[in-house]
């Protein structure tokens, strides 16, 4: 009973707050927020919503590909975006597909996270050769881009991986292989904060107090140095979806059985040419509005949460 | 001076011994050489002698070390899919590849810089509003999307320009050209375009963040009091001061642009080191996937090296503060 206040209280303290009105008073972080938000949803429940099983070939017509959209001459109301050359719903393949793109995104975002706010943690609190070591590390690996060591470790797992397990492992790859080459980013600002955290009052007190180093990392000094790490997290989350749909577009991300934006785009390529234009351009569309959405909360998040520009 | 000079050599070294221990574990232990070499009917003897002959029985550190020797003598083998030496195709490839990046930065650097100058000294007008909504547009349109998009646009719908190769190349011994002929150049302006298109942005917003800081100071308070023109502290005094951050970044870019190449290149079919890598990596060809990634590295390392050094060389203060920026 008394959790619940207590979050009914914080709900009511989040109203109150600078970052609230400053929500309320950005009309374009409201319209990104919906988006993002409304794209989360049609993630989620894809398999309820979406017209048509796109994966099972057993609900695909041959006959009814490419169909051009609704609105074009020859198109079938039954296909509101049109069919590609399989005779796959378009906006089915549409919703299942933004699933697996945002997967990958927060999956590698998470990874990322977590492995950069402990390594930078750790070098910023302990110092010496191991802070020099980390950061050695992150300094080399921050000149490199990041969609060349994502490439690089995929094709590590490509070559080790037999076929059948790769396609099978395909997504977990990406993953890995999208978060580890971020992680520098959330380990450089966490380890700044860390050691301006640690100097003070409160942790040289649990310190006297004769609490154990790792417990006051995590439960003292790693609370206080989370605010940026936010604004980072969703930033490289839009970083992490457009380096799976580059990947993808390439052919070595998702696999075609289980396709992302990225992968659609890849497949719908082939058809320029020929005039099926509905086939490639709506998965960029979609692919363009969501980046471009959570790109946008990025932004405003940052200035929300910086006090230098209120 | 020289201590930090010697610290950064050294770390370029290991950073390139480290890249050429991955490409070495890539080649020995990813697949059986061997059998990528040899027919289904060679003999066990005969595949046992030519692991002799190949020394790959020797001890692994002294493998290792040859390798290393062989790299730098400039032998990185032979291609698995197309049978022919690395170190050829490569030299054939990197030509369109150096054409189109250096093209693309020109391209970033002579749009660019003028948008942030404007966006910086008049950040209330309409065209800096817009400038800035394009740009927050390109960092979230991926390169391929732009690609694909001018490629409907010009090539399929209005048919003006070429959507795939390099159109006609002069040869100029080694080195093939596109730059000498209409044809070559038509072929360059999308993929050009593309690939320049987000470190446009990444200049743009640079420029104009470095304007709006600059114009703060107090030097150019006092520039103003002394009576000169607009004109005069614009360029002559807030400009100049920008540029400093803006060449080394952009010289960091220029091995971010050479990596981005894959995607151009993949998108208009351009023949460059980038699209025979992406090849590889679809028929797991070993030996050019380890060449073009120490390669890169080597370009990279070299790029970076030149770019800190500069750095101290020209601005004691940026030992502090460095931007790094590319995703």
């Amino acid at each position: 009973m008394q959790a619940i206040t207590r979050s009914i209280d914080s709900f009511y303290r989040f109203l109150d707050s600078d970052v609230y009105y400053s929500f309320r008073s950005s009309k374009i972080t409201m319209v990104a927020a919906a988006f993002t938000v409304l794209s989360f949803l049609a993630a989620i429940f894809s398999p309820w919503i979406a017209p048509q099983n796109p994966f099972d070939p057993a609900a695909l017509d041959l006959l009814d590909a490419f169909t051009p959209p609704v609105w074009e001459g020859g198109g079938n109301a039954k296909y509101l975006l049109g069919t590609d050359d399989q005779g796959r719903d378009m906006l089915s393949a549409l919703l299942y597909g933004a699933r697996i793109s945002l997967v990958v995104g927060f999956g590698a975002t998470i990874f990322a996270l977590v492995l950069g706010v402990g390594l930078g943690l750790v070098a910023g609190y302990v110092g010496g050769m191991i802070d020099g070591f980390i950061m050695r590390v992150a300094d080399i690996q921050i000149s490199f881009p990041t969609i060349l060591i994502a490439l690089l470790i995929n094709g590590i797992a490509r070559g080790i991986l037999p076929k059948e397990a790769h396609d099978e492992m395909a997504l977990y790859v990406l993953i890995f292989a999208i978060g580890i080459s971020s992680w520098v980013q959330f380990a450089r600002t966490v380890r700044g904060s860390t050691m301006v955290e640690k100097n003070k009052e409160y942790v040289q007190a649990a310190r006297v107090i004769g609490r154990r180093r790792g417990t006051i990392m995590i439960k003292h000094v790693l609370p206080n140095v989370m605010g940026p790490v936010l604004v980072i997290g969703t930033i490289n989350l839009a970083i992490a979806i457009l380096s799976e749909s580059a990947l993808s577009f390439l052919g070595v991300g998702s696999p075609p059985t289980e396709p992302s934006l990225g992968t659609l785009i890849n497949v719908g390529f082939d058809f320029l040419f020929s005039g099926e234009w509905w086939i490639v351009i709506f998965p960029g569309i979609v692919l363009a509005t969501l980046v471009l959405a959570v790109n946008l909360l990025g932004d405003w998040l940052r200035d929300a949460l910086n006090p230098k520009l209120r | 001076m020289l201590a930090l000079i010697i610290r950064r050599v050294i770390q370029s070294v290991v950073v390139m011994l480290t890249v050429a221990l991955i490409a070495f574990t890539l080649f020995r232990f990813v697949g059986d050489p061997i059998a990528q070499m040899v027919g289904q009917d060679t003999s066990l003897q005969d595949r046992e002698r030519l692991r002799q002959e190949l020394g790959l029985n020797d001890p692994i550190m002294v493998q290792f070390g040859n390798f290393v020797v062989n790299t730098v003598q400039g032998n990185f083998g032979i291609s698995f899919r197309i049978g022919r030496p690395v170190n050829e195709l490569i030299m054939e490839r990197m030509p369109a590849t150096l054409e189109l990046s250096l093209i693309a930065a020109l391209f970033a650097l002579l749009v660019g810089i003028p948008m942030g100058v404007y966006t910086g000294l008049y950040p209330e007008k309409w065209l800096s509003k817009l400038f800035l909504t394009v740009s927050l547009m390109g960092i979230s349109l991926p390169t391929f999307l732009i690609g694909i998009l001018l490629i409907l646009l010009f090539g399929v719908i209005l048919g003006w320009l070429p959507t795939f190769g390099r159109g006609a190349v002069d040869q100029f011994g080694w080195w093939s050209s596109g730059l000498f002929n209409a044809d070559g150049i038509r072929a360059i302006l999308m993929p050009a375009f593309t690939l320049g298109m987000f470190q446009l942005t990444l200049i743009m917003r640079l420029v104009r963040s470095e304007m709006l800081e600059v114009l703060r100071t107090d030097y150019i308070k006092f520039a103003r009091a002394r009576g000169l023109s607009n004109r005069a502290v614009h360029f002559g005094h807030a400009l100049k001061n920008t540029l400093v951050p803006v060449i080394t970044i952009t010289g960091l870019q220029l091995g971010s642009i050479i990596a981005f190449a894959i995607i151009t290149e993949t998108v208009f079919q351009w023949p460059g080191m980038g699209l025979l890598f992406i090849q590889a990596v679809d028929f797991v060809d070993i030996p050019i996937m380890a060449t073009y990634l120490i390669l890169i590295a080597a370009f990279f390392v070299i790029i970076n090296l030149i770019v800190d050094l500069l750095y101290f060389a020209v601005d004691p203060r940026l030992r502090v503060e460095r931007a790094v920026g590319g995703h």
